[in-house]
């Protein structure tokens, strides 16, 4: 059998920047969610808010750390298995990534190891200050990769020169079309993900009645976010398609299932594409809706997906589906933000109920909806690299041989299976454990062994009485 | 404008940004090498708690020579990472290894911590002698046509790029000693000073070695060697005066300069590379030039990292000043 250097390089690629992707957008809510915390501690001094900021800035050091080794990996992945892609668009993705570096990488490097072991070296102001940089360096961090992605969907301010792309106006090529729209969802997409996280492990702990005063601070913090931003999503993804349909109409075809140009297109709620007969098999849907979102007309005009030819369609089937994913889980989000309002007007919303045990599970929700949403935009954008540009197979390196991207792809595979399989346990471990192991006594036998100097120490353990050195070969 | 050479000025940013890699993710991945013959568990504790408020930072000097490398040589960095594929797996799957330990093996429950330490040391082993290797490959050249590389998966594997790779682990062990020397008391730093000698012997050893074996190897180098340029030789004597100091401060029990001499030797080391290769980064067939970025992209860049840099190494020189010091073991970092 052929090994196909250029599927296995999808797939792979595909494989580390969604492990990478769910890493971020995890980060970058919760590394604000911190620095707030460490705000309002410094701010009113009551304890319970630095019981939240200790207990989940251990989190957030797990998470960040798994973030910083799959992105590393990420940074070079453009250089082995897209070499062409590398060396035709360096002119503007190669300062684009090394201002992310030096603006970004850094400045959450240096005051990350602050926040997570400085709080008893530099004073409480410069903690804070600490918490807030790395919150900063998430954003900006957010800011420089979505334009270099942007870009490549919506490409500007930039001609072909000799086989290599060449900046005409750097001011175009980074606020680019797409670019606005991709990252308000991005960063709304980010404060979601903390806050469901947050709202979902509070309202376990209120089930246990673990922490309660704490506890119930996060959750109502959360749940207000959710009640804002949930929606707010929903809109700012409608700017979003509205942006996309103007300049990536086939993209937006197969969002909506739409093969042939027509007026007054339905929205599917169920279809099977089948891209060999460039039609659907069996649909469900509702009469003229995609032409009133996407026109605002009931007989607007919908782009459909046979007006590029077929070596030029995006597979039609993943797009469609994961866009549905994402948007019906953007949907579930606002009714558990409303949920969560009407429970509060009435009074019971630390009454653990059903509402507390459902939030746990919302957790996983807007991890599947970012992955979603990147197979969505990334799947649409096919075959192109860069939108009309550059192809994938263009892109592609030229030596690479099936062979070696099968063993890469494996290699990462069995990687990343070991080490997220254990940062997720240790993961559920820190929640399992709960708020308060550093009381003494925590030190039992378990889960929970005293760990002096790790960043996920436990809380109040500089007190001379902490036991330390104990050898656990 | 047009006077000014930014591929040169870009040439030394890139050859500075490297060093610092070499030299600040070099002692913590050395650390790394060392932990399987360090006394006991305690001292791994220590060790390993001297670099974790740092290691992230020190690894993303590793990111910059990437995007950096992109950004103004682009060429260097679409032929060296497709010739180095595997090689650069194998460095990538190092430094998840180890990157993921530094959380997690305090994390573990207690029959579960000696894993993450073989984790940490196998991925930091893993990570410096795929460094290692990269450094013997270049040496060796690149097999391109038409600005891509056409040589095989496997061509940076040869005897000379593991001797090399050998090298590197030596060099950042003894770095890593050196640092523990001086960051740590008592039984550990007892033992850093024992081995720190052997190390320093090692590593003369093969760079004698890779002395008379380079010239072999690379027509180039032995014509750059062996004609008129007599200040290459100072490069080498640097190195050797480095470690003769090296091993004067650890007989009088000194406890900074055997670090700051072993970066001394590896910055010798490093001149003696560039100086040898100048001006062909893609050896053997294109220099700085031919492998430059656009003029406006360097341009644009170069603005960012005039200002930008400066302000990164300020506030890198202040966290290194919080944690200032000897690490103790139980005394947290939190
Ligand atoms: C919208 C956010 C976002 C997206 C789309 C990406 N990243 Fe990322 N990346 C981050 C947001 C981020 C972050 C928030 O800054 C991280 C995540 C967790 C962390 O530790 O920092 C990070 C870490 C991180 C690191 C480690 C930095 C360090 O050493 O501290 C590298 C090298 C990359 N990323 C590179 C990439 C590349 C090449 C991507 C493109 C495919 C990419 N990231 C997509
Ligand atoms: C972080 C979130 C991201 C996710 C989850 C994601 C996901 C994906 C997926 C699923 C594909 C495969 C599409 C296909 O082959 O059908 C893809 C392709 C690609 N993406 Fe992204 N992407 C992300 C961000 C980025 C960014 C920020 C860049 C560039 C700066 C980028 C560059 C690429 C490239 C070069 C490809 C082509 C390789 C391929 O086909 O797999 N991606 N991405
Ligand atoms: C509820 C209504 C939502 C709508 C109408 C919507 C709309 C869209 C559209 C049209 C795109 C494709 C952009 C393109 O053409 O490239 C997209 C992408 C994306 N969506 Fe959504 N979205 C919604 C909810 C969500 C939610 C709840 C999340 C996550 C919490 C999310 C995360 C993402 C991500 C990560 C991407 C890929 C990055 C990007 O292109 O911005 N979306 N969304």
């Amino acid at each position: 059998m052929e090994l196909d250097p250029l599927l296995l390089s999808r797939i792979q690629f595909a494989f580390v920047v969604s492990f990478h992707a769910i890493f971020p957008v995890f980060t970058i809510g919760l590394a604000s969610y911190v620095a707030l915390l460490e705000g309002l501690h410094f701010k009113t001094g009551n304890p319970a808010w630095a019981k939240l900021s200790r207990f989940w800035t251990k989190v957030f050091a797990v998470a960040f750390g798994m973030g910083v080794v799959s992105g590393i990996v990420m940074s070079f992945q453009f250089g082995t298995n897209w070499s062409n892609f590398s060396q035709a668009s360096a002119n503007f993705l190669g300062p684009v990534l090394s201002y992310e570096v030096v603006t970004a990488f850094f400045l959450e490097a240096a005051f990350l190891g602050v926040l997570l072991f400085g709080r008893d070296k530099v004073p409480r102001g410069t903690h804070l200050f600490a918490a807030l940089m790395v919150a900063v360096g998430t954003f900006i961090s957010a800011f420089w990769i979505l334009a270099a992605n942007s870009w490549m969907h919506t490409p500007a301010g930039v001609e072909f020169q000799d086989g290599m792309l060449h900046v005409r106006s750097w001011t175009e090529a980074i606020f680019n079309p797409s670019f606005p729209y991709r990252f308000a969802h991005m960063a709304v997409a980010s404060f979601l993900t903390g806050s469901f996280v947050v709202a979902g492990v509070s309202a376990w702990y209120l089930l246990k009645g673990h922490m309660v005063e704490a506890n119930r601070k996060a959750l109502s913090m959360c749940l207000w976010m959710i009640l804002i931003l949930a929606p707010a999503q929903a809109v700012i993804g409608d700017f979003h398609g509205l942006n996309t349909l103007e300049y990536q109409p086939t993209k937006v075809a197969a969002m909506e299932g739409n093969w042939e140009r027509q007026a007054g297109a339905p929205l599917l709620l169920f279809a099977l594409p089948d891209q060999e007969a460039q039609t659907n098999r069996f649909e469900v849907g509702i009469p003229n809706l995609a032409s009133i979102i996407l026109t605002k007309s009931a007989d607007g005009v919908v782009p459909g997906i046979t007006e590029a030819a077929v070596d030029e369609q995006p597979p039609v089937a993943i797009v469609f589906w994961t866009f549905r994913i994402m948007v019906g889980l953007g949907f579930a989000m606002i009714a558990f933000g409303i949920w969560g309002l009407v429970l509060r007007l009435r009074g019971k919303l630390y009454r653990p109920g059903l509402f507390h045990r459902a939030l746990p599970l919302m957790i996983a929700a807007p991890f599947i909806a970012v992955v979603a949403g990147w197979f969505t935009t990334e799947s649409g954008r096919a075959p192109w690299l860069v939108y009309g540009m550059i192809s994938f197979s263009e892109g592609l390196t030229p030596s690479l041989s099936g062979a070696m991207a099968l063993t890469s792809l494996i290699g990462y595979m069995l990687v990343y299976a070991v080490v997220y399989t254990a940062g997720g346990y240790y993961m559920w471990q820190l929640v399992k454990g709960g708020m308060d192991d550093a009381e003494p006594g925590a030190d039992e036998v378990g889960a929970h062994p005293k760990r002096p100097m790790s960043a996920g120490g436990p809380i109040g353990d500089a007190s001379p009485a902490a036991p330390t050195g104990r050898d656990w070969t | 404008m047009d006077m000014i050479d930014y591929t040169m000025i870009w040439a030394v940013i890139i050859a500075f940004g490297v060093i610092m890699y070499v030299l600040l993710d070099g002692f913590d991945l050395g650390v790394g090498i060392l932990y399987p013959f360090a006394p006991n568990e305690d001292s791994r504790d220590v060790m390993m708690n001297t670099v974790a408020p740092f290691w992230d930072g020190n690894e993303t000097w590793l990111v910059l020579g990437g995007a950096g490398l992109l950004g103004a040589f682009p060429l260097v960095y679409s032929v060296l990472l497709p010739a180095l594929y595997l090689g650069v797996f194998l460095l990538l799957a190092g430094l998840i290894f180890r990157g993921v330990a530094f959380e997690f093996r305090f994390k573990a429950a207690p029959a579960q911590k000696r894993y993450w330490s073989i984790s940490f040391a196998i991925g930091s082993a893993v990570a410096a002698l795929a460094q290692g290797i990269v450094v013997g490959a270049y040496i060796q050249g690149f097999e391109t046509e038409n600005f891509a590389y056409v040589g095989g998966a496997f061509d940076w594997l040869t005897p000379f790029s593991v001797l090399t790779g050998i090298g590197l682990v030596l060099g950042y062990a003894l770095l890593g000693s050196t640092w523990i020397i001086m960051k740590t008391e008592g039984e550990v730093q007892e033992w850093a000073y024992r081995i720190a000698p052997k190390l320093l012997a090692g590593v003369l050893g093969v760079f004698v070695i890779i002395s008379f074996w380079t010239p072999l190897v690379d027509e180039f180098v032995r014509d750059r060697w062996f004609s008129n340029l007599f200040v290459i030789w100072l490069l080498p004597a640097g190195a050797l005066g480095c470690a003769y100091l090296i091993l004067q401060a650890i007989n009088r029990r000194n406890e900074g300069i055997p670090f700051v001499a072993t970066m001394g030797l590896f910055v010798f080391t490093y001149l003696g590379l560039l100086a040898s290769k100048w001006p062909y980064v893609v050896p053997p067939d294109y220099t700085l030039y031919d492998a430059a970025s656009a003029r406006e992209s360097q341009a644009f860049l170069l603005i960012g990292v005039l200002f930008v840099v400066p302000v990164v190494l300020a506030y890198t020189a202040w966290t290194y000043w919080v944690f200032r010091g000897k690490v103790r073991l139980g005394e947290g970092y939190h």
